[in-house]
This record gives C-alpha cells, sequence and structure tokens, in this order.
C-alpha cells in the first residue's frame, strides 16, 4: 500500500511529453533531484527527505535558426563511472550541462539538413551507457557521445542507424544489472542497451568503442514511447496501453500485460529489486515485480500495486529510490510533482 | 513541434464557435433566416479555398496571441478535451459533419467544406500514430496554463471547479486498447504458457468498431459533437468567467518579438479570405457571446489594459465601421513591435487590412 506524501511545488507546470520527469538519487546528503520539462524550459529542483523542496533552477533551451522559442523533449540526469552529466534535448539541439545545472558542459546543435519541410526536426530519447551518452533523433538516428571523466572535452563518437522513424526512448542495463547476470556463452552479445521508435520498433544493442546491433524486435502499428532494460528483460510500454517483456539476447516476446487504458507515458527500474513502474494517460501508475522462473529461468511479472492519480493527465513517473519504495508522478498541466511512499 | 498542428487547431476551434454561435442566435431569438446567413457567411468565409491553402501549408504553431486575435472571444468557451491520437482525426471529422448540417441548404458552400475534408483525409489520414502524438503534444502545449473554467463543462460535470478536466476511469476504450487486467505469458516458442489477471482499477468496455474517416460514416465517438444540442436552463450568471480573464492574461504580456511575423500570418490567412459584399440593403445585428448585456460590460471592465485591443463585434454585413476599427486595432499591435525592426512591412499588413 503507498500513501500520497507532500507534493513538490513546480515554478511551470508539466508539458504534455512522454517521460517527462526525471530522478536523480544522491546517496550523499540525502537529497533527492527532479527535472520536469514544462516547454521552452526545464525545472531543476532539489529536495530534502520530506518533499521540502531545497533549491531550484529554470534552464532555457538553447536558440538556433528558427522562428519561434525552442521546446525541449526531456530532461535527463545520466550517471557515468566518473561523473554525473544532465542532458537536455530540445527541437534545436543537444545541451549537456554538470549534474546541477550550472554549467553548460557541451552544445550540439541538430542538422535539419535531411529533413523536409514536413517533418518536425528535434532530439529526444537520453541514456548512459559506460563512458557514453546516447540520444535519439528525430530521424531515427542514435548520436553516441563519448564523454571524458571531467572537463568540456565531449566528442561525438559515433551515429547509429537501426531506426526510420523517431527514437521515442533509450534504455541501458543498470550498472548493477550486469554483475547479476546469468553468465552467456559468448560474452560479445551481451545486451545492454535498447532504443525504441514511434513505430514502436526496438533495436538490441552491444555498446563498446563500436556499438553492435543485435537484434530488432518490430512494432504493430503503435508507437513505444517508453522502454526499460533490466537484467537482459527488456521493459516497453505502447501506446495502446501494453507492456510488453522480452528477452533482450533474443528479442522473443514473453509476457504481454494490458496494462493500461490508454497509452503509456513513462516506465521506470527499480534496480535492486527488479520493480517495473507503468504510467499511463489512463490517470493509473502499476507496480510490477520482474522476476526468472526457478525451472527454465523465464521472465515471470506479477502485480503489486496500482494507484489511480485522480483527473490527472499523467506524464512522467520515477521510483525515488533504488528499492522502489516510493515514486513521483508528474501531470499534463500540472505544477507540483505528486509523490508517494509505501507504508 | 509538429508543423501539422495549425488546420486541426483552426478547424476545431472554428467550429467549437460555430456551435456557440448558432445557440447564441436561438437563445437571443434571431429570425431563422438571419441566422442561417450568418452561418454560411461565416462557414464560407472560413472554407474558401485560398484560405484553406494557407492554412494547411506545413508551418509551426504560433503562440496564443496570433490566434486569439482571430477567436477573441471563442478563448472563454471553448477549451478542447484531446484525448488519444485516433479520437483527434474523429473530432476533426465529426466538427466536419456538424458545419455540414448547418449549411445542407447551400450546395456551394457544402462543396466547399466537402473539398476541405478531402484535403484534411489526405493530409491527416497517412499520418502514423507517432506523428499524431505529436501534434497532439503540440496542441496540448497551446492550451497549457489556461485554466479557464466554462459554465456548461461545469454544469456536465465535466470539468472541476478548480479548472482541471474530468478523466473517467470507466467507458469505452480507444479501437485498438484491450481491456486492462490481464497477463499472458508466452514460452520460447510463443506458446502461452500462463494467464493471469489483476486488478486494474478501472471500469472499461471495449470500443464497439472503429469510427468511420469516409466523408459521410458513423463515426462512433461523441467528442467533437455539439454539446448545446441538448436542450438546458438559460444561465443566470458565468460564475468565474471574470475573474478568470485577469489570470488568463497573467502569462508574460511582454513585448513579443515574433509579433510581427504572426502579424503577418495573420495577414495571409484573413488576406486570404473573401468576404461577400451585401446584396442589397441588409440591417446589420449584435450579437452577444457573453447572456447578458450586463456580462459582457462587466468581461470589458475587468479586461486588463494590457490587452490592446477591444470587443469585436460579430456582424452579418460589412461596413466602413468595423474596417476601420480593424484597422485601428492592427495599428495598435504596431506600437508594441521593436524600434529596430523596418516598418515595411507593418505597412503592408495596414494596407491589407484596409482592402477588406
Amino acid at each position: 500500500m503507498f500513501r500520497r506524501e507532500r507534493s513538490i511545488p513546480l515554478r511551470g507546470s508539466a508539458a504534455a511529453l512522454c517521460n517527462n520527469l526525471s530522478v536523480l538519487q544522491l546517496p550523499v546528503g540525502n537529497l533527492t533531484h527532479f527535472g520536469v520539462v514544462h516547454g521552452p524550459s526545464a525545472q531543476l529542483l532539489s529536495a530534502a527527505p520530506e518533499g521540502v523542496p531545497l533549491a531550484q533552477r529554470q534552464l532555457q533551451a538553447q536558440e538556433g535558426a528558427g522562428v519561434s522559442p525552442p521546446l525541449i523533449t526531456q530532461v535527463h540526469w545520466c550517471v557515468l563511472p566518473f561523473r554525473v552529466l544532465l542532458v537536455l534535448t530540445s527541437h534545436r539541439g543537444i545541451q549537456m550541462y554538470e549534474s546541477d545545472g550550472s554549467v553548460m558542459v557541451y552544445w550540439h546543435a541538430l542538422d535539419a539538413g535531411d529533413s523536409s519541410l514536413v517533418q518536425a526536426v528535434f532530439a529526444r530519447g537520453i541514456a548512459a551507457s559506460g563512458h557514453f551518452i546516447c540520444v535519439g533523433m528525430w530521424s531515427g538516428r542514435v548520436l553516441v557521445f563519448d564523454i571524458p571523466a571531467k572537463g568540456p572535452n565531449i566528442v561525438l563518437s559515433e551515429e547509429l542507424a537501426g531506426h526510420q522513424t523517431p527514437v521515442t526512448d533509450i534504455a541501458t542495463e543498470p550498472a548493477q544489472g550486469q554483475l547479476d547476470c546469468k553468465p552467456l556463452e559468448n560474452r560479445d552479445c551481451v545486451a545492454d542497451m535498447v532504443t525504441a521508435d514511434d513505430s514502436g520498433l526496438l533495436c538490441v544493442w552491444r555498446s563498446g568503442s563500436e556499438f553492435k546491433l543485435l537484434t530488432r524486435i518490430p512494432g504493430f502499428g503503435v508507437p513505444c514511447p517508453s522502454v526499460q532494460l533490466w537484467q537482459g528483460t527488456i521493459a516497453a510500454g505502447y501506446g495502446n496501453g501494453q507492456v510488453r517483456l522480452y528477452e533482450a539476447s533474443t528479442g522473443t516476446l514473453h509476457v504481454q500485460i494490458d496494462a493500461h487504458a490508454r497509452a503509456i507515458c513513462a516506465l521506470d527500474l527499480a534496480p535492486e529489486v527488479g520493480k517495473l513502474l507503468s504510467a499511463a494517460e489512463d490517470t493509473f501508475v502499476h507496480i510490477w515485480k520482474l522476476s526468472r522462473s526457478p525451472e527454465g529461468g523465464y521472465i515471470e511479472v506479477e502485480h503489486c500495486h496500482g494507484e489511480c492519480v485522480p483527473d490527472t493527465q499523467v506524464c512522467g513517473a520515477r521510483f525515488c529510490d533504488p528499492s522502489g519504495s516510493s515514486f513521483a508522478v508528474t501531470g499534463y498541466d500540472l505544477a507540483e510533482i505528486l509523490r508517494f511512499s509505501s507504508m | 513541434m509538429s508543423v501539422r498542428t495549425l488546420p486541426l487547431l483552426f478547424l476545431n476551434l472554428g467550429g467549437e464557435m460555430l456551435y456557440i454561435l448558432d445557440q447564441r442566435l436561438r437563445a437571443q431569438n434571431i429570425p431563422g433566416d438571419k441566422a442561417r446567413k450568418v452561418l454560411n457567411d461565416i462557414i464560407s468565409t472560413m472554407f474558401n479555398r485560398k484560405f484553406m491553402e494557407e492554412l494547411f501549408k506545413p508551418q509551426e504553431l504560433y503562440s496564443k496571441k496570433a490566434l486569439r486575435t482571430v477567436y477573441d472571444r471563442l478563448a472563454h468557451a471553448s477549451i478542447m478535451r484531446l484525448n488519444q491520437a485516433s479520437m483527434d482525426k474523429h473530432s476533426a471529422l465529426y466538427t466536419t459533419d456538424a458545419i455540414k448540417g448547418f449549411i445542407q441548404d447551400s450546395p456551394n458552400i457544402l462543396h466547399q467544406v466537402d473539398e476541405t475534408f478531402q484535403q484534411l483525409t489526405e493530409i491527416y489520414g497517412g499520418l502514423s500514430a507517432g506523428e499524431f502524438q505529436l501534434i497532439r503534444q503540440t496542441l496540448l502545449i497551446f492550451f497549457q496554463d489556461l485554466h479557464i473554467r466554462v459554465s456548461i463543462f461545469l454544469k456536465d460535470k465535466v470539468q472541476n471547479s478548480n479548472g482541471r478536466f474530468v478523466l473517467p476511469v470507466s467507458g469505452p476504450l480507444p479501437w485498438g486498447t484491450k481491456v486492462p487486467g490481464l497477463i499472458r505469458t508466452f514460452n520460447n516458442k510463443g506458446e502461452e504458457v500462463k494467464k493471469a489477471e489483476f486488478k486494474h482499477g478501472g471500469s472499461y468496455v471495449a470500443a464497439p468498431k472503429e469510427g468511420s474517416f469516409e466523408l459521410y460514416g458513423d463515426r462512433v465517438l461523441k467528442l467533437g459533437t455539439n454539446m448545446y444540442s441538448v436542450n438546458r436552463p438559460v444561465e443566470t450568471h458565468m460564475s468565474g468567467a471574470s475573474e478568470n480573464l485577469a489570470a488568463q492574461t497573467q502569462e508574460s504580456i511582454a513585448p513579443n518579438p515574433l509579433a510581427k511575423e504572426e502579424l503577418n500570418l495573420l495577414a495571409r490567412l484573413i488576406g486570404g479570405m473573401e468576404i461577400k459584399k451585401p446584396s442589397g440593403p441588409e440591417p446589420g445585428f449584435r450579437l452577444n457571446l457573453f447572456t447578458t448585456d450586463e456580462e459582457e460590460e462587466q468581461a470589458a471592465l475587468t479586461r486588463p489594459e494590457e490587452l490592446f485591443y477591444e470587443a469585436i463585434n460579430i456582424q452579418a454585413t460589412q461596413d466602413q465601421q468595423t474596417n476601420e476599427e480593424l484597422a485601428r486595432i492592427m495599428g495598435e499591435f504596431e506600437i508594441l513591435d521593436q524600434p529596430r525592426r523596418s516598418a515595411s512591412k507593418g505597412d503592408d499588413l495596414l494596407a491589407m487590412m484596409d482592402e477588406l
């Protein structure tokens, strides 16, 4: 059972984007950072355990060529081995900051050259993979940036081709997940990144100095706005309200959940316990427990909890601690972050 | 943001405006033939071919301020309720159905509307669900932070008193979405090995069938239909309307450097409109979009000064006074602009306004 905790007020309401909440848990000082996109700006704030807001900062999308003020598509913290960077994607490009948003360390402008006038041009989908940060594009390409241990010397190292429609989300194995993985015959095939797009196609990759495309999981006519990866299991949320779980190494479908009545807008993982959170525009947040069956090692799932956030078109949801005992939710046009914790 | 948003927004808001006009005309007992003429004139202007050509060009959706000039009072009474992307397609079609109902006696205008409908289906029929999701997100940006309460929505319990829309957790699902509650597990060969249920908390039913995208067809959904078509008691006052107007304008009133661009968009759109000259001596009449004249005065008084323009009275005929007023309004926008911008574009704008 979960109870509502005190909400954290936002300066600007949340925009109706998918994956519109990023949470950075800092064990030191017991602080939690939240990031929410408002529109042309994103708000970062840090809060103490009881939800008391301590500091806040607003970041703007970098102007570039174009007539109207650029809109931000996503804000996300990337935890790398030696540093944490905050990445902001917009209709103009990709901005990277130190984790508190105080200093911009890198700006990559989008090249709209290939697009016809009719297509919207933007970057969307952000994830850290080892010492790389991967960012998706409207064209379906995924940019791979090599991040040094410190300083602004960030380099675009590779451009991955796998998708033909705009990238929606990228997920990578949480660091500790890889250690607990069952040993596989060929370590070269360990899937540690999955990318999703508007057509529902999933691409499964192995990271490295050169990323390798391992397998593709076709869509079925609806977008896949959100995806997660945990111990070789891909969890994908779709525009028709379904959550599907696949074996990452083979792409085989193992579980299909008719989870929500509207499009799913966010998925999150609590890696310590294998809990999955799904949120959708139907105002519901569901928590699921992922596991592997003792015989055969097949993926299994069990429903743990469902929470209704009345009259709220949810647009972002995240666990606030690695054991999944608390989570936070944002809603379209809502100027607060709603928090829930288990009793 | 999506560059395909403006036609949907314009047609939906235009459709809503027509519902409201129709209701006000009936409420104020305007004679049937005059009422029909008003609606016919507006519809034929809205669906004018040149105007539609401009509208359908891929372009970014400009700020609320530009469209507000065209729809003025409309913003008070028409907040679009946007559900899943597929419902938006149907909503645009349903509004078109109602518009066709208004003009069923005029074959020429009907033809214009049908042509626009064809264009709609051509452009939007080929878009993917992902593209519609982007259009929807772009439209929702347009309506973000406007917490205007609408009396008919409050009465129908579609909107709460805090301005938030009610999102029911029951009812029919969108076409293609299954009733939540089922977990199916498969083995490596793709065979189902387990079926389990979970309690999802809502009370939904599957959609009976998919709505039709044809020129004439069963749309299945009610979204986009006329809320006024149900008989209701006449409201005695609009609750909260005046406070909301003040709240609404608390967003930034700072001069918008894009105002010039927006005015040019406006000029292109209005310039593309053909205004019919009156065929004979017909007296115009004044339509009040508020329930009483007192409310209209009240709203005018509480409107913050920053909103530079005055109420636009909708008239069945064009006359010199209206043109002058429109030109003056455009001239007032001119003052907001940055001084370093050249005056030439502004002059073109005023010149075009004078020709209306």
